[in-house]
């Protein structure tokens, strides 16, 4: 067994019986990252800090110090949170150069647990993206795929995380979830990817898509793993007006390994046409293992899920037309001349931006327009209502929900992409629990016939992480998803 | 007083909405923690959120939701339990963040009133609402030949927006309107009203109309007016533009326009013209303000006594002229200063020595009441010694004139100088015959019945007792002796 | 079509992004895709229904009024695409 293929709670005990330290642990990883970088993970790699840091959480160890379930552990950062003096760039042209004077709340979180960041990871543009292929840095390749020749998506936006994590490269990322981010390249990859409730971790120094959406979570191994790294990466922050103070629980510890009893929804809206015959086996497999490890099932009916999506297309590009509009060349990042102030707003704008975010930056200016607003924006709004509406009814009567995370499995990169409708059907599973601010999780329910991963997600009400870390477990226990990527064989990563 | 613009065939009535910008008094911003003083080197008082740097978030400070509240109940408004931000976007260089966190269809105060009088006839304007924004950064375009420079100091400065109904109809109900708002936030403490500084600035809108009509024509947004007497003069112009476009057959345009201060006149911004759309929308950084009635009256029992209020109490229980009363309630520093004058001593003299003879005086030194060399205290020992009737009102204006620069107390100036009253009648009677005998033509001129003289004659038996003689009883010795004589 | 090039022109103006001439006629049409997705949410009945205004249903946090950023104008420039040292720089505005 390598070190990288170590998961962070088994890291972490060997860590601390002295198997090897940090700073070994922190080399083997780093000198994967160098061997497999045609995958594109990671926009930036940090080893100097890495080992840095690794020597210092070694210190700490030997006098008896250790931070806790992270300390000494190699992560990857999504580029979209800031960090202070370390190239921070969304992926986008128009962040070039930017070194941010400052450190986002969750990445100085999770190194003030310890945690030892190696890079930066690739995203799509803005985190807008289902496929890790509108990144300025070039797109980023699933470690999964097949002897067609043909390199598949990772998912998106945090496909670079998720690329990382499948991979190897790191034992865990902070990524960030607006629609299903995390949730759908974890899926794709096939390892286990986590949203909290919104408001759980907070959205300061993580650079702005939609702001009642954005929500960041780690990209892990295993349902533990994510346990352990959320516990370090959420606090209540009086910086972010939206960051909640509820009581932070000890989500390990919420891992007992029984659910006798535990109510789990099947929402009937979530079986689509577009969805294939092979999602819809492993989703009915998904059931009759945690029926079998004593669960009740209960099958319930969400009525505006088919709506979430419109909804979500409507909210999020307004939101983000607004957020982005600071990207202006003035006071940070690219700037195009121009003859005069528009100009250089126009020409710094129209560079600096990709296609995708462009489409988006114009969606979202028409539909907030005068004359328009109503229409879309308030109407998308009241949809929300109705849309969490229906989550609040049928938590009454069970403690989770049981779907599938995605209609269909990773597919090549340059497929796909001349609808953007048709990308965008990759979140129709994901995009129902971020309209509600509810936290989900994903985790490889099987293979596909063709031999790609596909994932099964659980969403819980707010604050409810710990019926989502216990019911996880469980049923990635029963699954007991032993594959790995081609990738790692073919490079030994 | 009716105001009206003649024009070639009739006469024309403007109609006039303020719009004030109110710097909120607070140490610091809106949404972050950088200072909000004036007058700091560029860019210092700038925080990353100021700066929109990316990933930054607002968050807001309770004592500006306080002081919005605070001027809406001094401004008679109703509080709004439930208020929204909304960001109104635009791009605009001294606005980093690419749109301006505001209020938009919920603000934190609804309708009110503010209560004027204009030359003994009383005002009601509405107001319409206030709001609570955020302030931009400012833009320097005469530094550097091609370029403009931005310092950010200002940007993210609270500010409550106070927009007026239509209701103002002359320059100088809206100058006085600016000067009660003014003076109503002062009293308040909600804003330092310091208007070359920027913390108090309006914009204008206005329109004419045919007297006899009642629809409202286009109107032309005056912007950025920072003097109480810029107000009255551009509109004063533009109400006179708009007369003489209607004249010559013209149309009046739906514009933004500038105020000129050295030529005394407005003229259109074209960098304003294009058209709008600030497509508003909830800020989802922000959750709601929701606000308990239990706050809100808390602020409500904190409020200090308002203007209009004084002014009835000046009057009602003091007994002043409406006149003196408006004038010592219209600034806060002057109330105050009159307020603890007046303490155990007779009011109306006591207004007179403030109304005439201090401001005579501080207005010879180019002075504010606040910065009088003379307190409050020190001129009540002077009134005192006029009460008790140690010297006479003429008198104590030259022991006004000795305090100004002396540090001595009123008691012993008058000690030293020897200026007490002269209460021996003996030493009167003397003074009074003196003059009657040097004064023969004026005596018989008063026995043929022509009053004034009298005046004249204690004039001059004031001046032979160096004015140290009560006039009252010269008058009285005076006209005893001449009736009898 | 709700969209067609003049109103691409518009919206990119307004957004300040300056889109391609050859581009517009892509771009309104996939603009037109997506709003003509969207359009199924008219099937939705919100006649009674209240916008959301927060997932989160907490209140409003409020800091208290305290200055605690000190002069860190170095920092807040650091990035400036201009080398002004005390000003952040733009293209000469005309007022
Ligand atoms: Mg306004
Ligand atoms: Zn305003």
């Amino acid at each position: 067994m390598t070190l990288t293929s170590l998961t962070i709670s088994g890291a972490r005990d060997k860590l601390q019986s002295g198997e090897f330290s940090s700073e070994e642990l922190i080399k083997e990883h780093i000198s994967t990252v160098e061997k497999c970088k045609n995958l594109n993970a990671f926009i930036t790699s940090t080893p100097e800090i890495a080992l840095d840091l690794a020597r210092k959480s070694d210190a700490r160890r030997a006098r008896g110090e250790t931070l806790g379930g992270m300390d000494g552990i190699p992560i990857g950062i999504k580029d979209l949170f800031c960090t202070e003096g370390v190239l921070t760039t969304a992926a986008s042209h128009i962040l070039d150069g930017f070194i941010p004077p400052y450190e986002s709340t969750v990445s100085g979180n999770l190194r003030s647990g310890g945690a030892v960041m190696i890079g930066k990871t690739n995203m799509d543009e803005f985190a807008m993206g289902s496929a890790n292929i509108t990144s300025h840095y070039g797109p980023v390749k699933n470690p999964w795929y097949l002897n067609d020749g043909k390199d598949r998506v990772p998912g998106g936006s945090s496909g670079g995380s998720a690329s990382a994590v499948a991979a190897n490269l790191c034992l865990g990322a902070a990524a960030s979830d607006t629609g299903g981010s995390i949730r759908q390249p974890a899926s794709f990859c096939g390892i286990v990817g986590m949203k909290p409730t919104y408001g759980r971790c907070s959205r300061w120094g993580m650079v702005a898509f939609s702001s009642s959406l954005d929500q960041a979570g780690p990209l892990t191994k295993t349902v533990r793993d994510a346990s352990i790294m959320l516990q370090s990466m959420v606090s209540h922050d009086p910086k972010d007006s939206t960051s909640s103070p509820e009581v932070i629980p000890n989500f390990e510890a919420a891992i007992t390994g029984d659910i006798r009893g535990l109510k789990v929804g099947i929402p009937e809206e979530y079986r689509i046409s577009e969805m294939s015959p092979e999602i819809d086996k492993l989703w009915s497999k998904g059931v009759e293992l945690l029926k079998s490890a004593g669960a009740e099932i209960v099958d319930v009916s969400l009525p505006h899920t088919k709506y979430a999506l419109p909804t979500y297309y409507i909210i999020a590009p307004a939101e983000a037309s607004s957020n982005l509009a600071r990207y202006d060349g003035v006071r940070y990042g690219l700037r195009v001349d121009g003859s005069d102030l528009n100009d250089m707003y126009e020409a710094t704008r129209g560079e600096g931006f990709g296609k995708e975010v462009k489409r988006r930056i114009m969606i979202g200016t028409y539909v907030l327009s005068a004359g328009y607003y109503d229409a879309y924006y308030l109407k998308a709004q009241k949809v929300r209502s109705l849309i969490i509406q229906d989550f609040n009814d049928i938590f009454d009567r069970v403690d989770v929900l049981l779907t599938p995370t995605t209609p269909f499995a990773a597919f090549p990169i340059g497929e796909k992409m001349d609808d953007p409708v048709q990308m965008y059907i990759n979140d129709i599973f994901t995009v129902p629990a971020s309209m509600a601010g509810l936290p989900s999780l994903s985790l490889p329910g099987g293979l596909s016939d063709e031999g790609l991963p596909l994932g099964l997600q659980l969403i819980t009400k707010a604050f409810d992480e710990e019926t989502l870390f216990q019911c996880g477990d469980i049923l990635e226990k029963q699954i007991n998803f032993s594959h790995q990527a081609p990738y790692i064989e073919e490079i030994g990563s | 007083m009716s105001y009206f613009i003649s024009g070639e065939k009739e006469d024309w009535e403007v109609v006039i909405g303020l719009e004030v910008h109110a710097q909120v008094v607070s140490d610091s911003k809106l949404f972050s923690d950088a200072s909000t003083e004036f007058g700091a080197k560029p860019n210092t008082q700038v925080s990353l959120v100021d700066s929109a740097m990316p990933g930054m978030l607002p968050v807001i400070n309770k004592v500006c939701i306080k002081q919005a509240v605070r001027t809406g109940l001094g401004l008679n408004s109703k509080i709004n339990l439930h208020s929204v931000f909304e960001r109104k976007n635009y791009f605009y260089p001294d606005l980093p963040q690419g749109y301006q966190i505001s209020q938009y269809l919920q603000p934190i105060v609804g309708e009110g009133i503010v209560t004027l009088e204009m030359s003994g006839e009383i005002r009601e304007i509405g107001v319409e609402r206030l709001h609570l924004e955020q302030d931009a950064g400012k833009s320097i375009h005469d530094q550097d030949p091609r370029n403009t420079l931005i310092d950010l100091n200002r940007a993210g400065v609270a500010l409550m927006e106070i927009v007026s109904k239509p209701d103002l109809r002359s320059p100088q109900e809206a100058g006085a309107y600016m000067r009660k708002l003014r003076a109503i936030m002062r009293y308040l403490g909600t804003c330092d009203g310091n208007m070359e500084e920027g913390s108090l600035r309006c914009d204008a809108n206005v329109s004419v109309r045919p007297k006899s009509t009642s629809e409202l024509r286009t109107r032309a947004e005056i912007k950025n007016i920072n003097s109480v007497r810029f107000v009255e003069d551009a509109i004063e112009y533009e109400a006179k533009r708009q007369v003489d476009i209607y004249d010559s057959g013209g149309t009046v345009n739906q514009e933004t326009r500038l105020y000129d201060s050295d030529k005394g006149e407005t003229r259109s911004m074209r960098s304003k013209e294009e058209a709008h759309d600030y497509r508003y929308f909830p800020d989802p950084d922000l959750l709601p303000i929701d606000l308990s009635t239990e706050f809100v009256d808390e602020i409500r029992k904190g409020l200090p006594e308002l203007p209009d209020a004084k002014k009835l109490r000046f009057v009602g229980e003091m007994g002043l002229s409406e006149g003196d009363a408006e004038i010592l309630v219209s600034e806060k520093e002057i109330a105050d200063y009159f307020e603890d004058l007046s303490v155990g001593r007779d009011p109306k003299l006591s207004a007179n020595w403030v109304i005439h003879e201090l401001f005579a005086r501080l207005k010879k030194d180019d002075l504010n009441i606040d910065n009088s060399p003379v307190k409050a205290d020190r001129l009540g020992s002077l009134l005192d010694l006029i009460e008790d009737k140690t010297i006479t009102n003429q008198i104590a204006t030259s022991v006004l004139e000795t305090m100004w620069t002396s540090a001595e107390d009123p008691v012993a100036i008058v000690e030293k100088k020897g200026l007490q009253q002269i209460t021996d009648t003996g030493q009167i009677d003397s003074a009074v015959e003196k003059v009657i005998l040097e004064n023969t033509d004026q005596v018989s001129q008063y026995k043929d019945g022509n009053e004034k003289v009298l005046g004249w004659l204690v004039g001059q038996v004031m001046k032979t007792t160096q004015g140290k003689a009560d006039a009252k009883s010269v008058n009285e010795i005076l006209r005893k002796k001449m009736d009898s004589g | 079509m709700a969209i067609d090039k003049a109103k691409v022109k518009e919206i990119a103006k307004l957004a300040r992004m300056k889109v391609a001439d050859k581009d517009e006629s892509e771009l309104a049409t996939e603009l037109n895709q997506i709003l003509d997705w969207i359009e199924q949410l008219d099937e939705v009945d919100t006649k009674n229904v209240l916008p959301v205004t927060s997932v989160t249903s907490e209140i409003l946090s409020q800091r208290d009024d305290k200055v605690t950023n000190l002069d860190q104008k170095d920092k807040v420039l650091a990035n400036s695409p201009s080398d002004n040292s005390d000003f952040y720089v733009v293209p000469k505005v005309v007022e």
